[in-house]
């Protein structure tokens, strides 16, 4: 006499999607808690484009002004260039990549921050 | 026949086969709808980078910056500046959340946001800024061919219009990718090459200085007072912020994957605009050590063209010749194709597939007579009326971007209030006064009296009064806030990697 066979079992993964936690329902569904949440990322992402604008108009957005003021500085030559080529041709380029690199890095970095904020409050509450 | 006519002619017919080759290579990347009008949006960093800068270096850029600053001396190095710095201005205001839009073209995103009365005002200013800044291509392309080969000046706008109309409507936009991004190494290269070549001529000939060596040439303001400042910064505004306007720059970022790829994109597209642009004071600033007699002769626009073969004599000279031939007409086809995109585009989903409704017309099918009407008007006009006053009229389609669709953008992304009557009002305000700047232009106005100035670079008053009255009309109307607002916010700002539901597209 055999035995008796074992039973059938159904073998099954984790889910292929996460099931969205707590927080991303409230973002989703347009709670108050969730409105919160979108504005502060949003006032980050914000003040931070903001910053960038300001510093790109003190450095560059300014030189017109100060070329006005200071009418002598067009004379003023450096390496046998004169200054104001070499800050309008040559200088400002490597200074708007290094404004957009900063942008970029501050941008993701409070798009992840955003992302745990949510993540964390899903497990503790689920 | 010369020899300059040789050469030129040869890289014409270069460039022109290898953009048809290029263009028919990737079609068979190019299948479904999508492919046509965003390449599917799959296109990665580094390819989009140089595709982007491929299309956005004009033949202003190419040709115009080193004429200016041969005519106009450092003031005109803000033209270039103002370029690359409006991608910074695009990248921190507006890059990300527009590409998580999910809309295919301008219009669109302003249906999704504020419904279908704003989309219709926007279809119609994406036509005129693009149609407005097709035109001096063609010129361009036309007195180009004029210079280099001699052929009469229709010949040029023709050859542009039909390559730019087979390689669009056979390939859409998946196809142009490629084009473009070979165009803009290509523009690099035939910019580069000279400009060392006589820059080593130049220190073997001791290096001589400006001839007159004037200061008011090396002060980067417009000439005279308060109405130079004023015009060097309603420049620096237009360009700052009109570049996130133009229909072709815009379009070009639903090509990517997501957000984050679009804002990477943006910074290598920052580092190769700002290689490019090192290059064309090198032709102007040498220029007036050797070409000076172009300025006296009005013929400052093709510098770039002659001054290898002033400088350089024989068999280098024409080869020289030859390669800048070969990157101004890169610069003509690469942005003609963007614009032909972008407004062929929104002549596709607005007009020719609302012509025959009843027989279905496909998306192809509508886009590609979209792409037919957008050549063929500015392409008419251009053969009919080679002597219209456009050239000025391009540096306003850029106030036109910035008093219009920059308010729509950065107010649409960023400040939920805004109301579907606030915006037409604020596109209204900034089109009709940078509209009667772009009029007044066209029939040659000038003078000296306050009133000239401020019409002469709008920028500076139209912007300001455009967000303004968004603002003002906007708060007087809350009741009409959008009631997907907060939803439409969400899918704006929230990243890709969050498990959200985003809606269609």
């Amino acid at each position: 006499m055999s035995e008796p066979r074992p039973q059938r079992v159904r073998v099954t993964g984790p889910p292929r999607r996460p099931v969205p936690s707590r927080r991303t329902d409230d973002i989703a569904e347009e709670t108050r808690l969730g409105a919160v949440y979108l504005s502060s990322l949003m006032s980050a992402q914000l003040a931070l484009a903001l910053r960038v604008g300001a510093v790109l108009a003190v450095l560059v957005g300014s030189l017109p002004l100060v070329f006005h003021l200071l009418p002598g500085l067009a004379r003023v030559s450096v390496l046998g260039l004169p200054l104001s080529w070499l800050v309008l041709g040559v200088l400002v380029y490597p200074v708007l990549v290094v404004l957009g690199w900063v942008y970029v890095r501050g941008a993701e970095r409070n798009e992840s921050a955003f992302a745990e904020l949510l993540d964390e409050s899903g497990q503790q509450d689920g | 026949m010369s020899h300059d006519v040789v050469s030129g002619l040869v890289a014409v017919t270069v460039v022109t086969v290898a953009t048809l080759a290029i263009g028919y290579w990737g079609l068979r990347f190019s299948r479904t709808t999508s492919d046509f009008f965003v390449a599917s949006r799959t296109v990665r960093p580094r390819l989009n980078a140089s595709a982007i800068s491929g299309e956005y270096l004009s033949a202003a850029s190419f040709l115009g910056v080193a004429g200016l600053v041969l005519a106009f001396g450092a003031e005109m190095l803000w033209y270039p500046i103002g370029w690359t710095a409006g991608y910074l201005m695009l990248l921190v205001l507006v890059a990300a959340p527009l590409r998580r839009s999910g809309a295919y073209t301008l219009p669109d995103f302003a249906e999704a946001r504020l419904g279908r009365r704003v989309r219709a005002m926007c279809s119609v200013l994406v036509v005129a800024i693009g149609w407005l800044y097709l035109l001096p291509q063609f010129q361009g392309a036309g007195i180009t061919l004029h210079a280099a080969v001699g052929l009469p000046e229709w010949v040029g706008p023709a050859i542009v219009g039909l390559v730019v109309l087979a390689n669009v409507s056979a390939g859409g936009m998946r196809s142009i990718t490629f084009v473009q991004a070979f165009q803009y190494w290509l523009k690099l290269t035939a910019l580069l090459v000279p400009a060392v070549v006589v820059l080593v001529v130049w220190f073997g000939d001791g290096a001589p200085g400006v001839p007159e060596a004037d200061g008011a040439w090396s002060i980067p303001l417009a000439g005279g007072g308060w109405e130079g400042l004023y015009t060097t910064y309603s420049l620096i505004i237009a360009t700052f912020l009109g570049t996130m306007g133009l229909p072709h720059v815009v379009v070009r970022f639903y090509t990517n994957p997501d957000g984050r790829g679009a804002r990477r994109t943006t910074v290598v597209v920052l580092a190769l605009l700002g290689l490019f642009y090192l290059l064309p004071p090198v032709f102007g600033a040498l220029g007036r050590v050797y070409g000076g007699d172009l300025v006296t002769a009005g013929r400052s626009d093709v510098l770039v063209l002659e001054l290898p073969g002033v400088m350089l004599s024989g068999l280098a000279g024409e080869l020289l010749t030859g390669l800048v031939t070969a990157g101004a007409f890169a610069a003509f086809l690469s942005t003609s194709s963007g614009l032909v995109i972008a407004v062929g585009g929104v002549l596709a989903q607005d007009v020719t597939s609302r012509l025959w409704p009843r027989r279905g017309m496909d998306g192809i099918v509508a886009f590609r007579a979209g792409a037919a009407l957008a050549v063929l008007v500015p392409l008419a006009v251009a053969i009919l009326l080679p002597h219209v006053g456009v050239a000025r009229a391009v540096g306003l389609a850029f106030a036109v971007a910035a008093s219009t669709f920059c308010p729509l953008l950065v107010l649409g992304i960023w400040w939920r209030r805004l109301t579907d009557v606030g915006a037409l009002a604020g596109l209204l305000a900034g089109g009709l006064g940078c509209g009667a700047a772009v009029i007044w232009v066209l029939a040659d106005g000038t003078g000296d009296g306050v009133g000239a100035v401020l019409l002469s670079q709008p920028a500076a008053w139209s912007v300001p009064l455009a967000f303004l009255t968004m603002v003002v009309v906007s708060l007087a109307t809350s009741a009409r806030v959008p009631g997907n607002t907060r939803r439409f916010m969400v899918r704006l700002h929230t990243p890709e990697s969050i498990d959200l539901d985003r809606g269609p597209g």
